[in-house]
């Protein structure tokens, strides 16, 4: 049932991905293209997701525990630190040369195709070896 | 943009919201993908959540590339280019702790500073980018 439950999240996150046209890179350059044509999508899709979040988030502060765990793993790291802006500034770089983050990329490798498995195997190289530098420290 | 793809937009994103509504309520964890599949690479299954949430993305990914192929758009780079933007989302997810969904949706969500913050940073280089390279090759 856990794992039943767990997949269908992931499922639905992607589902929700491919309606909304975010594994269609174009389409979050686009979004990034301020000074071009500007697609406003990416900004509807993240509007919309919080507007159905933000009442569950709330929710869960009057309950103990989820359904299947004995806690909520909130996030422990308080206040802003350099590695978190300067972690967010080089994502973006990636993100705006690729028109991929890691949602989309995970999804769009379910389909096999060459260059974005080369991102994918890039990205979890990256990620991997960082959070082992980062882990060292 | 037209109207059939803002209402997409909207749809998606609140499937995404509800995609990350479950894994909170359900298991107490943050749908963030960069974290949910950094931890699951470095053995952390997260109790039962991680893999089965990973392979629902992938999964759907894959059905869709079946299904509805055209949604799943075009690489915007040479290979070589997405090799290393793939490099820079991982190490800049990995530094920052965080990615679109785990800080632009479920932080945002939750109203954390952190969150707002990493939003902030990764559009601002993301635009940056864009402004540099194109929306395209």
């Amino acid at each position: 049932m856990r794992f039943a439950i767990a997949l269908v999240s992931g499922g639905l996150f992607a589902l929700g991905l491919v309606i909304s046209g975010m594994t269609t890179p174009a389409k979050v350059t686009g979004f990034l293209d301020v000074t071009g044509s500007w697609d406003p999508s990416l900004a509807f899709v993240m509007a919309a997701a919080i507007a159905v979040h933000a009442p569950f988030v709330r929710l869960t502060r009057g309950l103990r525990a989820p359904l299947f765990d004995t806690r909520f793993h909130w996030p422990t790291v308080k206040g802003l630190d350099p590695a978190l802006l300067a972690g967010a500034a080089v994502f973006g770089v990636g993100w705006g040369l690729s028109g991929f983050c890691p949602g989309p990329a995970l999804v769009s490798v379910g389909a096999g195709a060459l260059p974005v498995v080369v991102f994918v195997g890039a990205m979890i190289a990256g990620l991997v070896a960082t959070r082992l530098v980062v882990r060292a420290r | 943009m037209d109207s059939s793809s803002v209402l997409r937009a909207l749809a998606g994103g609140a499937l995404i919201g509800l995609a990350a509504s479950i894994a909170l309520v359900a298991h107490g964890r943050i749908a963030g993908i960069s974290g949910t599949l950094g931890r699951a690479l470095a053995g952390d299954g997260g109790l039962g959540f991680r893999i089965p949430f990973l392979l629902g993305l992938v999964a759907v990914g894959a059905l869709t590339a079946l299904a509805w192929p055209s949604a799943l758009g075009a690489a915007v780079r040479s290979t070589p280019v997405l090799a290393i933007a793939g490099v820079l989302v991982g190490v800049g997810t990995a530094l920052g702790n965080g990615c679109t969904s785990g800080h632009g949706v479920c932080g945002v969500s939750r109203g954390s500073p952190r969150s707002l913050a990493a939003v902030m940073t990764f559009m601002v280089t993301g635009g940056i980018t864009v402004a540099i390279v194109g929306a395209q090759a």
